[in-house]
């Protein structure tokens, strides 16, 4: 499962990429692979307010529909206009062209509440694990 | 003996062998004694013949014989035989929600045809597959508006059905909307009460069209005064008169809903009907209800199956945009084989008939003494006409005399004891007019 | 095959209207006309006939397939009931006519037909008192929540929360939601029932009720099901009971008799009326004491004459949730059907559909995983988790099946259970026709061992196969005349 270096993560499958306050945000592989093809992504308003983990928009597939949480506290600058045309770029692109919204970051601090690439690797790893345990039961 | 039950003496003990249980009764283990029934007194059962007849005697006591004259956006137009032999087919009849696309076709190519023959009749972009019925398809396009806006006021149009208000006051009890509604002036919206009563805390101004006295309105007006305000227009509309009438679409309003009955369905005595609801593409989202989308297959062929199902409970539970699970598909599938039978002229003809009768029966029934007939705005196929004394005691000496001659508007327009509310469709015939007119004369000399 | 629409040829027409008998020919002021006729097909009768016949052959039914789809409750619905909701007596009588002043003496035989229908589903049921105006089983969840949120604010009762366990019906968490609560999910325990400890844990005096199906969605009748009645009673909570799946206890046990407070019923699944493709339904209320005077107007009531009345004297009620009386039609088919079997029947009902379910269970056991080893109610629940170890997944079986004229189960559902497969054979179903089933599964899972890679192609025998539906989802083509993406 791809993972970028230089991203955070969340335990939601979350990843923001930060350069001088401001943070790219979208979702990882590991989240697109499990959605299967995206149809929808319903974007932020610009100015948006939000909240460490609390809902920044949702995700439509076919079968389900997932909120998106933000990874830091802050208000949205910005918003991937692409996607409402084609939201299959998150499939194709997640960790580049598939980004889903800017967020000026406004406490620099919450990031210690982030994983960084290897300890979302080994909690993928983890995730992994305990679905093969259900699968025995 | 169950007629339903195939399972003989041997095959329940085959099974229960194979299971490895000695009786059925072993199969309910689960259901202790404690939970068992404290009584299941219900009669002996009958054949089908019996209950035939039980029914039969049960249906005459109703009466089949009154002239109709009563609507009140349930009407009494003819149902072609091909919609009731079409929907008794088991195929259509008997098999469910189309889960499965592959061996669901037909429900779900009649269900995209139904889609297209609702918008063609409004206008509109989309439309579901069909909701419960016109009143609920009101309550849902409220609250859809409600969704879109974020905002929670709405104005509500008196010449609404008071039915539908009735139960759209119920289901909003509990969840702190505020309600505002505007008086009918000469039979039609009152301009200048909303006017005062748009503003950015208004969610909805929702109409009737025909309203509920039959009056004919074009609210392309109050469309340009809420949508300066970002406030959602929703009409409710009868579909027979889009034979004729300034389609929804023409006015811009944003979301139409209407009762479908009239495309093919018996009066049933309250249902099953059909509600159907249209709206704009940029809307589709926030619509609840079964949407049909056209596809392809893996081999390319088009095809159709269930989409936008991201919006509903059985995936997004508490945050579906409705509860609503599955619709009227059946009558879906009606009112679509009643829109292809009368088709493109059909459909204005009948229209046009249903406006002559009713403008016939509008000069006949002026010229009955004591009864006046308001002229001041258009109508359809359903009018109101003034009474020397309270219509529910005329409407009350009618019945025996063989008609059910309108509705008294004081049920539900307090200080409008006198007035009545009179339906006329394409089945009546002049010789019924006449003779109704005849037989009020007599009922009020 | 093609749409009506592309049938069309500019002339045409299906249907004769009458020639005018009246000398007018009225019109309305251009400014309320619409600028061009509405785009409807044209064609003639035998046009529109043979068009929708070649659609309804598209379609699988119980009519003419096995339909196993577990918790809808597909069994044969008898023929005679249509026909009775056919006669004109019923058929052509307008809703608003017990609304006049003497109106009612000419309905008496409707009114007749809703008072015996409620009063037998109070005795199925345990109720006290039953509305049938909800149109359809969702229709009724709301109906139900809006009953105990009128309970709760009439004493006063500060209630936030219905707890919903996690093998529950969308449904259930959109019509609280709907009402304005807030839901709490309960998890599953091992045996599939709902895990009390995990009750407890959450239980507040904030708790408003508890949504059950019973037998759940599982298959599992919860034995503890008294103890989880004095749990939620124990903070003046609720007890609702969803009917989905009444068609596997009826003369076995009452929900009014083990706790329950309120209770939706499906005519649709339990009594006989046809599920059409999706709906019309009907999904009738019930309540106990507590939340009688609650009940929606109008209600029927029976005069000391014997006849019959709607009453709209309810100052306590919620009000109206229908425009009439619920969906007459179905419910008058309901009531013809249970007419028939009376009460021997519907037990009978009850007691083939469970066994008819233990018989698929057993015999499908050693092939697939059984979500919950036990004995079943009336629908088994398995899970294609060794299958899908070998590539083919529940969806797989599905499309195989239908290559067998065999309607698939319910699969996906419920979402406790990884790949799953819902199986509900219903009372109606003969011995042969589900041992052909049964050998179909069979031969599915020998071919998930022998040639899995066969499975994604199918199904083959059908006018279409696999259709794209994130296309369908992505692009929004909805209506034949819109412009396409």
């Amino acid at each position: 499962m791809e993972i970028v270096e230089h991203y955070l993560y969340t335990k939601e499958h979350e990843w923001i990429n930060m350069e001088d306050g401001t943070g790219t945000v979208g979702i990882t592989e590991y989240a697109q692979s499990t959605l299967g093809d995206i149809t929808f992504v319903e974007l932020p308003n610009v100015d948006a307010e939000v909240e460490q983990f609390e809902p920044l928009t949702s995700i439509e597939s076919v079968k389900s529909a997932s909120d998106i949480f933000s990874p830091m506290s802050g208000r949205v600058v910005e918003i991937n206009d692409e996607l409402s045309e084609d939201p299959g770029l998150i499939n194709r692109s997640c960790y580049d062209k598939g980004w889903i919204a800017k967020v000026e970051i406004s406490d620099m601090d919450e990031s210690s509440n982030l994983m960084t690439a290897a300890e979302y690797g080994s909690y993928l790893e983890s995730l992994e694990r305990e679905g093969e345990a259900e699968g025995d039961e | 003996m169950n007629p339903y039950i195939a399972n003989t003496q041997t095959d329940v003990r085959a099974m229960l062998d194979a299971i490895g249980v000695k009786s059925v009764d072993a199969l309910f283990v689960d259901i202790k004694p404690e939970h068992a029934p404290k009584s299941f007194d219900l009669p002996q059962g009958l054949s089908e013949f019996e209950v035939m007849e039980r029914l039969r005697l049960l249906a005459a006591k109703n009466t089949g014989a009154l002239v109709p004259f009563i609507g009140g956006g349930y009407y009494d137009h003819y149902v072609p035989a091909a919609c009731s032999a079409i929907i008794s087919r088991g195929e259509f009849y008997t098999a469910y929600t189309p889960y499965q696309p592959e061996c669901a076709q037909g429900t779900l190519q009649a269900l995209f045809e139904y889609q297209s023959s609702i918008c063609a009749l409004t206008g509109m972009d989309v439309s579901n597959a069909s909701l419960y019925d016109g009143g609920t398809a009101l309550y849902e396009a409220m609250m859809m508006a409600i969704r879109i806006t974020g905002r929670k006021k709405v104005i509500m149009d008196g010449g609404v059905s008071p039915i539908y208000r009735k139960l759209i006051k119920s289901y909003t009890h509990n969840l702190h909307f505020e309600f505002i509604e505007t008086p009918v002036v000469h039979g039609q919206s009152d301009r200048v009460a909303m006017a005062k009563l748009i503003d950015k805390d208004t969610a909805a101004v929702i109409v009737q069209n025909p309203n509920f006295f039959g009056t004919i309105d074009d609210h392309s007006d109050i469309v340009e005064k809420a949508h300066a305000a970002g406030v959602i227009v929703v009409s409710s509309v009868y579909p027979v008169s889009l034979g004729l009438l300034k389609t929804p679409a023409e006015m811009g309003v944003d979301i139409v809903t209407g009762e479908g009955q009239s495309l093919g369905l018996p009066l049933n005595f309250g249902g099953p009907y059909l509600g159907f609801m249209a709206t704009r593409k940029k809307f589709i989202r926030q619509m609840p209800g079964r949407i049909v989308g056209e596809t392809v297959d893996a081999d390319g062929r088009r095809c159709f199956v269930n989409t936008l199902q991201a919006r509903e409970q059985h995936i997004r539970r508490e945050k579906a945009t409705s509860n609503i699970c599955t619709n009227v598909a059946l009558c879906a599938v009606q009112a679509s084989v009643f829109m292809s039978l009368l088709g493109r002229q059909g459909f204005r003809q009948l229209a046009q008939l249903n406006l002559d009768k009713a403008e016939f029966a509008r000069e006949v029934l002026g010229k009955v003494p004591g009864v006046e007939v308001k002229r001041s705005s258009p109508t359809f196929n359903e009018f109101t006409v003034r009474l020397p004394k309270d219509a529910s005691d005329v409407v009350e000496a009618m019945i025996p005399r063989g008609f059910a001659a309108g509705f008294p508007l004081g049920r539900y327009y307090p200080g409008m004891e006198n007035y009545l509310l009179v339906a006329v469709t394409e089945k009546r015939t002049r010789a019924e007019i006449l003779s109704f007119a005849k037989v009020l004369a007599e009922v009020l000399r | 095959m093609k749409l009506i629409f592309e049938k069309s040829v500019s002339g045409r027409q299906g249907f004769k209207l009458p020639v005018s008998d009246v000398p007018v020919q009225a019109k309305i002021a251009d400014r309320f006309l619409r600028k061009a006729e509405a785009v409807l097909p044209e064609v003639s009768e035998l046009d529109v006939v043979r068009h929708f016949t070649q659609l309804s052959q598209l379609n699988f039914s119980v009519d003419a397939n096995f339909y196993p789809l577990g918790s809808c409750t597909m069994k044969y619905n008898p023929k005679f009931t249509e026909k009775a909701a056919g006669m004109p007596g019923f058929a052509e009588l307008h809703p608003l006519l017990p609304q006049l002043k003497g109106g009612d003496r000419y309905v008496q035989g409707a009114l007749e037909v809703l008072y015996d229908t409620e009063k037998w589903l109070c005795e199925i049921t345990g109720m006290k008192a039953m509305t049938m105006q909800p149109l359809a089983g969702a229709h009724g969840e709301l109906t139900g929540i809006m009953l105990l949120a009128a309970y709760h604010q009439a004493k006063g009762n500060k209630k936030k929360y219905i707890i919903i366990p996690d093998s529950a019906h969308g449904t259930n968490p959109a019509s609280a939601a709907v009402a304005g609560y807030e839901i709490i999910s309960v998890p599953s325990d091992k045996n599939g029932g709902m895990d009390i400890d995990k009750l407890k844990a959450v239980l507040t005096d904030e708790v408003a009720g508890l949504m059950m199906t019973c037998p759940d969605t599982h298959g599992v009748f919860n034995s503890q099901v008294s103890e989880i009645a004095r749990l939620i009673h124990s903070v003046d909570g609720i007890m609702y009971y969803d009917g989905a799946n009444l068609n596997a206890t009826m003369g076995r046990c009452r929900p009014g008799d083990v706790g329950f407070d309120v209770v939706h019923l499906n005519l649709h699944k339990t009594f006989g009326t046809p599920h059409g493709g999706g709906g019309p339904g009907s999904g009738p209320v019930g309540v106990g004491e507590k939340l009688e005077k609650f009940l929606p107007i109008s209600r029927v009531l029976k005069r000391a004459d014997n006849t019959f009345v709607l009453d709209y004297n309810y100052p306590d009620s919620i009000g109206y949730i229908a425009s009439f009386y619920g969906n007459f039609a179905i419910i008058l088919r309901a009531y013809a059907y249970m007419l028939l079997l009376g009460g021997d029947g519907l037990k009978a009902t009850s007691d083939h559909a469970v066994l008819n379910a233990n018989y698929i269970l057993t015999r499908l056991k050693k092939y697939y995983q059984v979500a919950f080893d036990r004995i079943c109610m009336h629908d088994c629940l398995f899970s294609a988790s060794k299958q899908t170890e070998r590539g083919v997944h529940a969806i797989d079986i599905a499309k195989f099946l239908i290559d067998q004229r065999i309607h698939p189960p319910t699969v996906y559902f419920p979402l406790t259970v990884k790949e799953a497969i819902m199986i509900e054979p219903t009372e109606t179903e003969s011995k042969e026709t589900m041992d052909v089933f049964i050998e179909a599964m069979i031969k599915a899972d020998e071919l998930s061992k022998s040639d899995p890679h066969v499975f994604h192609a199918m199904p083959v025998t059908m006018p279409i196969s696999r259709p794209d539906e994130t296309k369908a989802a992505r692009e929004m083509n909805v209506n034949f005349f819109a412009p396409r993406a």
